[in-house]
């Protein structure tokens, strides 16, 4: 199973994605943002963590419109994984690759701390191995991670059961405490909380990890 | 040309700096203060000479970059 993971200037947690990706048996391929092509025969892209182009304009506004992108429109269009985690949910609401947009937390402070998670769908390739309402903890980072959208857009995310993640509590003031969501073929995914941070036993939990095994048996079963 | 964007928060979504700027002015003494809402004021120089081009122009700017229109609005000054 081939992972890419693209690097934006400004991200930081792509290593750790990467390294995610690998222990649950991905090849992983490190992609730069000025490249034009995905590698061939790929089963997923990973869009990290970080503040790529220093949160310029509005977070991930300017990354989502990088040569890459392109690239991984197409790749999502086409039936591809795609997993964007923090700064990379960003880029792909900002790509239009899911719906809403994440604007500042509401208490207007940067938030850095464990979160207990619902897993609010069993139905999409990256929760399958939990029940829904399983509660999982998966750490959060971010500034900017208070989940906006209509309310149409909001109810069809209800209806077509696309919220991945709900918080427990809710941290930054997200409508519907939604933590993470998925497109309408439910083969990408956008989380502000990291699992690449809750992937080793001896850094922060292994509810993280999930994710990642739980993506790499969906494929294998393709 | 210049242009003068302005991009604000749409009606209805709530502004949480603007909500903090609001409550900091109270706190300042300055009474009355209803409401506060905080937006982007954005500056373009255009190579363009005809109003209506570069009117079009920076539009099409707004809506591919300059705002995101599921949270923003935005109004276009051509100077």
């Amino acid at each position: 199973m081939k992972a890419a993971v693209v690097t934006f200037p400004g991200s930081n947690c792509d290593r750790d994605l990467a390294v995610a990706f690998a222990a649950a048996g991905f090849d992983v391929t490190r992609v730069w943002h000025k490249e034009s092509g995905l590698p061939a025969g790929l089963d997923v892209v990973g869009l990290p963590g970080g503040f790529s182009f220093g949160d310029h304009l509005r977070c991930g506004a300017i990354a989502a419109r990088a040569p890459i992108m392109a690239a991984v429109a197409g790749f999502a269009r086409s039936g591809g994984h795609v997993l964007g985690i923090c700064n990379g949910f960003q880029v792909l609401c900002e790509a239009g690759l899911l719906p809403g947009a994440l604007m500042r937390n509401a208490g207007l402070r940067f938030v850095c701390r464990p979160e207990r998670l619902v897993v609010a769908t069993a139905d999409s390739p990256f929760t399958h191995p939990w029940a829904a309402g399983t509660q999982v903890d998966i750490p959060v980072a971010h500034h900017d991670g208070n989940y906006r959208a209509d309310a149409d857009t909001l109810a069809r995310l209800r209806d077509e059961d696309r919220i991945a993640f709900r918080y427990a509590g809710n941290p930054n003031g997200s409508a519907d405490d939604i933590a993470g969501v998925l497109s309408e073929n439910r083969r990408v995914l956008g989380m502000m909380p990291h699992p690449e941070r809750a992937a080793d036993a001896r850094l922060g939990g292994t509810d993280g990890a999930v994710v990642f095994r739980a993506l790499a048996a969906a494929l294998a079963t393709v | 040309m210049k242009a003068r964007v302005t991009v604000m928060l749409r009606d209805g979504v709530l502004d949480p700096q603007g909500e903090a700027v609001r409550h900091a002015l109270g706190a300042l003494g300055f009474a009355g203060v209803e409401g506060v809402r905080q937006g982007k004021l954005i500056e373009i120089d255009l190579a363009a000479t005809d109003p209506a081009t570069a009117e079009a122009e920076v539009r099409a700017m707004c809506e591919k970059l300059l705002a995101n229109t599921v949270i923003e609005r935005f109004t276009v000054e051509i100077l």
